[in-house]
């Protein structure tokens, strides 16, 4: 399975984000950088609106990643829910 | 930063769809190949552009929700760089000219991506095709305008940062990433996805925003990883744009397999050829290194471009030509490089030097296949000539490759002794190119190449000079009217760092800093 990965700035928007993503991914690795984190995971990844809602406390748009997202990898699905990577189609 | 979620009536599909998709409209008094007149020349058949699926489902109302918020963000951060004299707190003078390279050289790519993607977003017949290209348009003028902000403060300060617009037309290497630009812009709209979308920024910016970017975070330069996150947010857009783009082709029909393969081939090897430069960047250029160019290579193209071409073997492709050469070289081109502008030092418009001992043990520790055989002993030979008052300045133009149009300076694929070289022949004319791949890209399309504008030979024919310049008259010297027609003042914007004014400027205002 080819590993996926998603990179954001290291900073307070991108926090709640990280912690969700650990919390839903146990197979994530997070890879802390100069500016910025990169969390890796093999075949597949999974950013849920809810967990980050839980975290935060409050509404929270899956959009609004694009605020700290720098990059990543692999083939996504976005819904109101959820955001995926994924190397499957 | 908390933004206001609006609770919306309508579901992320649909809205979409309703934004999107429902903009078009059929036309009435021209025919649809009139409309479209560019669509069908390059063979790609589309059968229904309706199968076609932007992955991120971001619509023009959040569109520019989102990157006003980015905007601000990002010029709260410049304002605050400028303010507190942050180019004062950056690594080592020598950081400087990392960003004199992009500003000359990268960001006047964004702006002719913005002009590509306005120029392309109009000949796709699919709507949502169209959109994604509006919106990467913008993005890519906004690409231009932050950098060209955020390092404008470093032009009140330090030299080689005062003509970008004319040096990217004119000067020698400049015109590697501008004929990169040139070849995509002058194909088809099809063919201008996979070189933008993919090499562009599926192989080439994700090396420079992202482990160079994090290289300037390293070495103190907060507005130039803020411009370079910020850019690359909107790549992450732009690379699923273009992947997106090459599934589409490859779905609608068989027939597209073949033509798409070879775009792949070709532009992989354009992408990695214009690359180098960050190579060198990331090795030699940054005081405080991240990782090598190496490590960066194989996180960011051998495993996620690796992941990619396996993805796409169910459409029929293969993995790019010439990846073996490609593998071999990671070892080599970045010390290639940098040999190259330390010889030509005297006419670049940023500064040379040779890495320090302890630079040197890093990158043998990085490098342990090739540095100390290779490349060491002759950094150290040019360091023992210039200490004795002969550094070395190569005064003789070198031969470019027609295709990537970089000099001839890559050796052939598993023998690091031997320069490359080779050669095709069109029309009654030869031609030189540096490596398979090159050549092989000029065999497939050589009325396209035969027209590339080589420096060299443009110099030598008299066409880099001034108006009004006579080279005829006694004494004339070639080379100081080139660097009058570059816009390059000479002993200030090239030669060596050691005894520059931007070296002696930044050592004072630091100390000016520091001290009472």
């Amino acid at each position: 399975m080819s590993v996926v990965f998603i990179v954001f700035q290291a900073n307070d928007t991108s926090r709640p984000l990280v912690e969700a993503i650990e919390k839903d991914n146990p197979h994530a690795q997070v890879e802390e950088q100069p500016g910025m984190i990169k969390i890796n995971a093999e075949g597949r990844l999974v950013l849920k609106r809810e967990t980050v809602e839980q975290i935060l406390d409050r509404e929270f748009d899956l959009q609004e990643l694009h605020l700290s997202l720098i990059t990543l990898a692999g083939n996504i699905d976005e819904t109101d829910d959820e955001f995926t990577i994924s190397w499957a189609r | 930063m908390d933004m206001k979620v609006t609770k919306k009536k309508l579901g992320l599909k649909e809205r979409y769809a309703l934004m999107t998709r429902d903009l078009d409209w059929e036309t009435t008094y021209q025919p649809k190949d009139k409309v479209f007149p560019y669509v069908e020349y390059e063979g790609i058949k589309i059968h229904d552009w309706n199968k076609w699926e932007d992955p991120f489902r971001l619509t023009m109302d959040a569109y520019w929700k989102y990157q006003a918020e980015k905007e601000k963000k990002l010029y709260a951060i410049i304002d605050a760089f400028a303010q507190n004299n942050g180019h004062l707190g950056v690594t080592d003078a020598r950081y400087i000219n990392t960003l004199k390279l992009f500003l000359n050289g990268i960001s006047p790519l964004e702006y002719m991506a913005h002009r590509g993607f306005a120029h392309v977003g109009r000949q796709f017949p699919g709507v949502g095709t169209r959109v994604a290209c509006l919106m990467q348009s913008l993005d890519e003028i906004r690409h231009a305008q932050t950098q060209i902000h955020s390092m404008s403060n470093y032009n009140k300060y330090y030299n080689g940062f005062h003509s970008f617009p004319h040096m990217i037309q004119r000067v020698w290497y400049m015109s590697v990433p501008r004929s990169f630009f040139d070849d995509a812009v002058s194909s088809g709209p099809f063919e201008f996805m996979v070189s933008i979308g993919f090499s562009f920024e599926y192989v080439l910016t994700n090396l420079l925003f992202v482990p160079f970017v994090s290289g300037a975070a390293y070495n103190g330069d907060l507005g130039a990883m803020t411009f370079g996150f910020s850019a690359q947010s909107d790549e992450a857009r732009h690379m699923t744009l273009g992947l997106e783009c090459i599934k589409f082709m490859l779905e609608q029909d068989p027939a597209n397999v073949p033509i798409v393969q070879r775009w792949i081939d070709k532009w992989t090897w354009r992408g990695y050829r214009v690359l180098t430069l960050v190579g060198m960047m990331m090795d030699y250029m940054l005081p405080k290194r991240v990782m090598s160019w190496k490590e960066a290579w194989e996180v960011y193209f051998e495993q996620s471009g690796g992941a990619l071409f396996k993805d796409l073997e169910r459409y029929g492709i293969r993995p790019p030509k010439w990846l073996d050469q490609i593998a071999f070289d990671k070892d080599h081109i970045s010390h290639q490089a940098w040999a190259t502008f330390y010889q030509y030092a005297g006419v670049s418009n940023f500064h040379g030097w040779i890495p320090t001992e302890e630079e040197m043990d890093w990158l043998s520790a990085k490098y342990p296949d090739s540095f100390d055989k290779w490349y060491r002993p002759r950094l150290e030979y040019w360091r023992d000539q210039a200490a004795k008052g002969e550094r070395f300045n190569n005064t003789t133009l070198p031969m470019l490759c027609q295709t990537c149009q970089i000099p001839m300076v890559f050796t052939e694929p598993g023998d690091p002794g031997q320069i490359c070289y080779r050669e095709s022949e069109y029309k009654a004319y030869k031609y030189h190119f540096c490596s398979d791949g090159c050549k092989e890209i000029f065999d497939n399309e050589p009325e396209k190449y035969i027209q590339s504008w080589l420096p060299v030979h443009q110099i030598y024919q008299g066409n880099c000079f001034n108006p009004g310049v006579d080279p005829t008259v006694e004494g004339f010297n070639p080379i100081a009217a080139v660097m009058d027609y570059y816009n390059l003042q000479n002993g200030r914007d090239n030669g060596d760092f050691e005894g520059s004014e931007d070296q002696k400027n930044f050592a004072e205002w630091r100390g000016a800093a520091t001290k009472n």
